[in-house]
């Protein structure tokens, strides 16, 4: 391709990010398509965990109104809830958490050298190298489950709901904060194999500190949970990455507890400093990377 | 000479045995650690059924509210003793094992050594499983040290044994379950997406996620038929008294019904299967 020949014009040499974002998912596609049954089993498998899930709740709600006392997640509201957690973990899941898990594997190999020689941003390169299509599939389902709780939510006796596009932009934005948090966990996460050499048990770990985000965090308002509370909402912000672009979802926007709208703040300042801290962790990292292998 | 022959074979399990225990025994860190991590998810969960009996307690005038005959500690109880369950019934990578080597031709070394596999593996797993307890005894006992305030005492002598005895069974059960699903590969080469939905019909069926009584009926009926229940649900509601002690028996009595009905499926499938088998792979 005459385009990166580096003879020609230097403006060419340095390649726009999306065009390159744009090959790697049209690499990914291919590859993707050339098993399409296997592409498929992955899509249904990953649906059907994501319906047992509503299978729980569903039983959950058969017994109860609703989550917590006063807390404002009754049935329709936590499916918003639900389907906020599908979107925003089927995104990390398509874009970043198959690059992120083989990248213990490329320091273990000695393969990050490629990846460093490259002349892109390597932390944009490894992140994004791949792009697993399939897992899109959960996405869908989250979007429909939010239409059809949110259709349920027209009907409710107070406040019902209805098409407010400052709440669907604002929706938007905190969805992609919610993203942009978790990003930086999982390369904090994944940096720390520079230094540990190998660490199968940090994904775990990934799951289990995520697995506090998926519930509302009413929950843990309370004696012993406010420990959990301050330390997963204001250290390592998880908790805020489902439940306030949820929240600002399911509820009408006014009236609104008075704790509501500084967390929504709150959030933008953590999504900064979230990506600021991953950021500085992983130029860290990589200067203590010595290459395997070679 | 009979004699001899019963304790060459006797040596030989013992053999089999003492390899599988000692191949677990060598990652013990890692696997305490991760056996502790394993509870984290308990916190969460503790938190959710506390705030969701929050709700029902407000709307019921009742003070002491209960869902479907469990107190908020019944239901904490209850997930920390289907964990225990589980350490007994599931097993990991068993299904995926045996289809493998059924795929790669692995197997044709149980027909030309004198080892009967179905056995084998089973010891495997045995031996398996107590290195794991030997381990897992101390997180486990450390977990339910801390959460004894959800447990309302130990339940009579009777129950205890019916108790342990189900956890016995739900290993078998366990075994004998996944090395069926496994043996399907003789059939299928390509079996992983059905372990997933196995894997998943399990999880949800065998009342790991939550008890079984909380299913609304028909799906309470239908589940009660099936034999996941023996693998989570069945042990945590016979320590939590929630099996009448006169059916305790008799359900008991069934779950080994389905052991024995499961045990001649996987001889059947084990021997159908060798009859197609022709041997892929070197």
């Amino acid at each position: 391709m005459s385009e990166f020949d580096p003879s020609q014009d230097t403006t060419h040499q340095r390649p726009g990010y999306l065009s390159v974002l744009a090959i790697f998912g049209r690499n990914s596609l291919v590859r993707d398509m050339m098993f399409r049954t296997n592409f498929l089993l992955e899509a249904v498998s990953g649906l059907s965990w994501a319906l047992m899930n509503v299978g729980f709740y569903w039983i959950i709600f058969e017994h109860t109104t609703s989550i917590g006392e006063a807390t404002g997640w009754g049935k329709y509201e936590f499916f918003v809830f639900l389907g906020t957690t599908w979107i925003i973990n089927s995104i990390m899941q398509t874009f970043f958490m198959p690059n992120l898990e083989e990248f213990s594997e490329l320091i273990r190999t000695g393969g990050l050298d490629f990846a460093m020689l490259k002349p892109i941003d390597t932390q944009f390169l490894i992140s994004l190298r791949k792009i697993h299509f399939s897992s899109l599939a959960n996405l869908v389902l989250g979007v429909v489950l939010l239409v059809l709780s949110l259709n349920q939510l027209a009907q409710r006796s107070e406040h019902p709901w209805h098409i407010d596009w400052i709440v669907l932009v604002l929706y938007a934005i905190y969805v992609l904060c919610g993203v942009a948090i978790l990003y930086s966990l999982m390369i904090c996460l994944a940096a720390t194999s520079v230094w540990l050499g190998r660490n199968q048990t940090l994904y775990d770990f990934w799951f289990y500190i995520t697995n506090f985000s998926r519930y509302p965090m009413e929950i843990y308002a309370t004696g012993r949970g406010l420990p959990l509370l301050f330390v997963f909402t204001f250290i390592v912000p998880v908790l805020v990455v489902i439940n306030v672009p949820a929240r600002l979802l399911a509820q009408p926007l006014t009236p609104r507890a008075w704790w509501e709208w500084p967390l929504v703040g709150f959030t933008l300042i953590a999504t900064v400093a979230a990506l600021g801290v991953s950021r500085w962790v992983f130029q860290k990292a990589l200067l203590s990377y010595r290459s395997a292998s070679s | 000479m009979f004699t001899a022959t019963i304790h060459n074979r006797l040596t030989g399990w013992w053999m089999v045995f003492r390899i599988a225990l000692e191949e677990r025994l060598a990652y013990r860190g890692d696997f305490a650690l991760g056996t502790l991590m394993r509870f984290l998810p308990m916190i969460t969960q503790i938190f959710l059924w506390w705030a969701i009996f929050q709700s029902i307690e407000a709307s019921s005038a009742t003070s002491e509210s209960r869902l479907v005959g469990y107190s908020f500690q019944d239901m904490v109880a209850y997930y920390l003793l289907s964990m225990l369950g589980r350490a007994f019934s599931s097993m990991p990578g068993l299904a995926s094992t045996v289809a493998k080597q059924i795929r790669e031709g692995e197997i044709k070394k149980y027909i030309v050594q004198p080892i009967d596999m179905v056995g084998f593996m089973l010891l495997g797993r045995v031996a398996h499983k107590i290195a794991y307890y030997t381990i897992a005894t101390i997180p486990f006992a450390l977990v339910f040290f801390l959460c004894r305030g959800f447990f309302s005492g130990w339940p009579p002598a009777s129950v205890l044994i019916g108790f342990l005895l189900s956890l016995i069974f739900a290993f078998l059960l366990g075994y004998f379950l996944d090395l069926c699903i496994g043996l399907i590969g003789f059939w299928f080469l390509e079996v992983s997406s059905l372990l997933f939905v196995y894997m998943l019909l399990n999880f949800f069926l065998s009342g790991h996620m939550f008890p079984l009584d909380l299913l609304p009926e028909p799906w309470h009926t239908c589940v009660e038929y099936l034999p996941f229940k023996y693998l989570a649900y069945f042990p945590a509601a016979v320590f939590l008294g929630k099996v009448d002690p006169s059916q305790l028996w008799f359900e008991l009595g069934i779950e080994f019904l389905w052991l024995l009905g499961l045990i001649g499926l996987a001889r059947l499938l084990y021997a159908r299967g060798l009859e197609r088998y022709s041997g892929y792979g070197g």
